[in-house]
């Protein structure tokens, strides 16, 4: 199918692809749909996870293990259910970047990953309880804000 | 809204399944008990609204797509997965 996309124009993309995301993501509740792009792409860490109903929302997403080797995601069960995880092999963990116009300061948050499970394509983003991770983790100087 | 008045030990209930009870009162803190199914998530409002307002600001992308994709990450910190690794 064509896909209309933020920064790319029109591509084509496989519905196959298409990941659904039950309750939206916090803030954006009525977005459900989808898809990874750029992920292919070896020289960057970023990627891109562009909403297909709203061209005109997409979101910087990173590998959190990659920016943060001690990473992890701890979430009860219960909550990520609705995405019918079992495997956690099946789990593709992503987390978004926040990009300011000064790139020093871009972030990622780690307090609140996308959980994707490759099973069946079905998405959530999850907030951790604790506070082990936070939300505004800069990326460029390995978690500290950087001297303005 | 609904507004109730609660006593310390004294609790709401919220459908069949979500008991919200007031544990202690302390001054200007309440301490708040809930009971609710795992499946509900229950997040302090401040914790929730920081996580739209991060999605909200980043879902605004000021910069070039390219230019994202130049960022290099230094990533001297982790050199378990270390650039040279990946080299090799």
């Amino acid at each position: 199918m064509q896909l209309n996309t933020k920064h790319f124009g029109v591509i084509e993309v496989d519905e196959k692809e298409i990941l659904y995301f039950p309750s939206g993501i916090p803030g954006f509740e009525n977005v459900r749909k989808f898809v990874l792009l750029g992920r292919q792409e070896a020289d960057s860490p970023f990627f891109w996870l562009q909403c297909v109903d709203k061209p005109d929302l997409a979101f910087v997403v990173t590998d959190p293990f990659y920016i943060k080797e001690d990473y992890y995601v701890d979430v009860d069960d219960e909550e990520i259910a609705e995405i019918e995880i079992n495997d956690p092999e099946n789990v593709l963990t992503l987390a978004i970047v926040t990009i300011p116009e000064d790139i020093r300061f871009m972030t990622v948050n780690l307090k609140a990953p996308v959980l994707i499970n490759m099973k069946n394509n079905m998405g959530k983003q999850v907030i951790m309880k604790n506070d082990t991770f936070p939300v505004r983790y800069y990326i460029l100087t390995g978690g500290s804000e950087p001297p303005r | 809204m609904l507004v109730l008045s609660r006593k310390k030990g004294q609790s709401i209930i919220i459908g069949n399944d979500i008991e919200i009870s007031v544990i202690d009162i302390q001054g200007e803190q309440v301490r708040i008990g809930i009971n609710a199914p795992r499946t509900v998530a229950v997040y302090r409002k401040e914790v929730y609204e920081e996580i739209i307002n991060e999605n909200r600001e980043a879902a605004t992308i000021p910069v070039n797509p390219e230019i994202i994709k130049g960022i290099k990450i230094n990533r001297n910190e982790n050199q378990k997965y270390g650039e040279e690794e990946n080299k090799s």
